[in-house]
């Protein structure tokens, strides 16, 4: 596949793009571990919300 | 139609059935987006002609159009999302907002460098400072504007409640940045998709197009899904911390000031 004489815009435009989108998403999925790790550490140490009876089905 | 829409809303209205909602749908959307994301690529780069005027930096289109039409769609959303915490309350409303900006953000910054690396061989320049290119940099700034204003109050309802009555006031721009083309001399080539008559684009190219299109799209419900359930449980932790700090303010009071 020739990309013509202008191959490196091409190129660097595609590339930007992914790293923007892989970066997004290991944000949102770091972000959402971390809240997940400090939740489960509330809830070890007893913390509990007051609808954590609905969460469980009950 | 509405009835049905209106009871999703209200049914969705409750955090928790949204998490175990949203936990099941997750994997089918980002799946469908990465398929049609691997679709477009092999149509863009295995299938697609070169243009007969620019050659193949055509190929860049594929990711520049969703990317912009996408920094437009998601702004739409944040408004959207706004007028429903000011007009109706509704309790994920606020927190579609806040997890949709910085994903727009992102969205209008592709946007705004993928075009400037399909300037520089068009154009002969990177950047002009013309209608379409100026508006959508606006948008830009709007859009840092809004987590700006949001970080920088404590109180989070009134936080909230200014974000969004901003991002009502940005709505103006969205039709400023489609017509654009219309309205001024520009540099920038008119709508050939969304236009009156249909597209002016051969299919061979319209369709990698919009398959590229609908894989950016799913991509950004499935980012925005994730956001959303971040912002969630970030509520949680934080509910959860004021309980346990009450808690313990409780049991001791001599450690609770003011």
């Amino acid at each position: 596949m020739d990309l013509g004489p202008h191959a490196a815009f091409i190129i660097a435009s595609y590339a930007v793009v992914a790293v923007v989108m892989l970066g997004l998403i290991a944000w949102l999925l770091a972000d959402g571990r971390r809240h997940q790790r400090a939740l489960a550490a509330l809830e070890a140490r007893g913390v509990r919300r007051r609808s954590s009876a609905e969460d469980n089905g009950q | 139609m509405q009835t049905s829409a209106q009871n999703l809303t209200h049914r969705l209205a409750n955090p928790t059935r949204f998490m175990s909602l949203s936990a099941s749908l997750l994997p089918w959307i980002s799946g469908l987006a990465a398929v049609l994301i691997a679709v477009g690529l092999y149509l863009a780069f295995f299938s697609a002609p070169p243009d007969y005027q620019q050659g193949q930096t055509v190929k860049i289109m594929f990711i520049h159009v969703p990317s912009a039409w996408l920094a437009m769609g998601v702004y739409l959303l944040v408004a959207i999302s706004s007028f429903g915490l000011l007009v109706f309350r509704h309790p994920l409303a606020d927190v579609s907002a806040k997890a949709a900006v910085p994903l727009g953000a992102a969205f209008t910054f592709l946007a705004l460098v993928t075009g400037a690396l399909w300037g520089r061989p068009m154009w002969g320049a990177y950047w002009v400072w013309d209608a379409r290119l100026t508006s959508v940099l606006i948008l830009f700034f709007l859009y840092l504007g809004l987590m700006a204003l949001r970080s920088s109050l404590d109180d989070e309802t009134l936080a909230s409640r200014l974000t969004a009555i901003l991002a009502l006031v940005g709505v103006v721009l969205l039709p400023i940045i489609k017509f654009s083309v219309d309205w001024w001399n520009t540099l920038h080539q008119p709508a050939s998709v969304l236009r009156i008559g249909g597209p002016s684009i051969h299919s061979s190219i319209l369709t990698p197009l919009l398959v590229m299109a609908a894989g950016f799209t799913l991509a950004f419900i499935a980012m925005h899904l994730m956001a959303m359930r971040n912002e969630i449980l970030r509520r949680r932790v934080k509910a959860l911390t004021l309980a346990q700090v009450s808690r313990a303010g409780a049991g001791n009071p001599a450690s609770v000031k003011g």
